[in-house]
């Protein structure tokens, strides 16, 4: 059994290699805010309050181009509605918490933590505080995010944008997915995805990063049938 | 932009964290349901990997010969062999940079 000291320790120490994207990231989001020619507190105050890196940047560019604001909180919605999937398969290891820590654990879920801490989760089901690996690197990336988008607002995209760092993004993720390689079933079900990713990308509301989702799971459960 | 925007926003985000974890209890899933499930991180990050590599800031589709693809590929390889997560972000920013700086300039 591991202290609550040790899983949380566990949580940061897994979550720190994405950092490697999640600071570039956050600080050009930080700095594209200030360039678009919004209220810096306001920008900032988006890494607090909604506090989801792609869906910050959306809802900079849409009110920016002219869009309602209705048409922009209802993307940041519907980008974010993702959550509602990795909330289901987390709701199995966070059970056994109260009513208030489920509300305050909720506000740390994010893609990074959710795939790190879920995969810690599978292999050590039996641990009794788990939800402390969650914490740890939850608020590992909710620390370095503020710090991130803050330094961007501040001091500008100092990042050479030359760089192309937005591409460590789809290279983190591909980090987090490259050993389901090894399953065809998975194999299939990720194609699926990033295909339909494509072919629904120009849908309205940005609403490709939750159909694509649906329909890979829709794949998935067939596929499971023909086993 | 406003501060009421920015809240509505959030509050929706954080409706999408909450309402899975809090308001629906696992028992209400079917067994089927939550075997399909495991299956979501598949399921859901190549909808932010394939347009990260696909489609360029301006919303359109890139090259065939983009330096990106290239570095998505040495990324997969790198990751599937080292099971390490900087390494395959280097590898794939580095080859990715050799492309676009000395290669491709």
């Amino acid at each position: 059994m591991l202290s609550k000291k040790q899983l949380l320790t566990r949580g940061m120490f897994d979550i720190s290699p994405h950092m490697l994207s999640v600071i570039p990231f956050g600080i050009i989001c930080g700095a594209i805010g200030v360039e678009l020619g919004f209220n810096p507190y306001l920008v900032y105050a988006m890494s607090f309050i909604i506090f989801g890196g792609a869906s910050q940047i959306v809802f900079l560019q849409l009110l920016s181009g002219g869009a309602s604001s209705l048409v922009a909180v209802a993307s940041v919605g519907i980008i974010n509605s993702r959550h509602l999937l990795y909330g289901a398969v987390l709701s199995e290891y966070l059970e056994k918490l109260s009513f208030i820590k489920k509300l305050l654990i909720s506000y740390i879920v994010v893609d990074q933590g959710f795939a790190e801490s879920n995969k810690f989760f599978k292999e050590n089901r039996n641990e009794e505080y788990l939800h402390y690996h969650l914490i740890g690197s939850g608020c590992t990336l909710w620390v370095c995010w503020q710090i991130a988008t803050l330094s961007g607002i501040i001091l500008g995209s100092f990042v050479p944008e030359e760089l192309g760092l937005k591409f460590a993004i789809p290279l983190t993720f591909i980090a987090i997915v490259v050993q389901d390689l090894k399953k065809l079933d998975h194999v299939i079900v990720m194609i699926t995805c990033g295909f339909s990713s494509l072919l629904f990308f120009d849908a309205p509301f940005k609403s490709y990063i939750i159909i694509s989702p649906i329909v890979a799971l829709f794949v998935a459960a067939l596929l499971m049938r023909l086993k | 932009m406003t501060l009421t925007s920015i809240i509505f926003a959030g509050i929706l985000t954080y409706l999408t964290r909450m309402t899975m974890i809090a308001l629906i209890s696992r028992d209400m899933l079917g067994d089927n349901i939550k075997a399909v499930l495991e299956y979501v991180p598949s399921a859901v990050f190549p909808a932010i990997i394939f347009p990260g590599i696909f489609i360029n800031d301006f919303g359109t589709f890139i090259d065939i010969n983009d330096p990106k693809i290239y570095g998505a590929i040495v990324a997969i390889i790198v990751g599937y062999f080292s099971k390490n997560i900087i390494a395959t972000i280097l590898a794939g920013l580095i080859s990715y940079w050799f492309l676009i700086f000395i290669v491709f300039s």
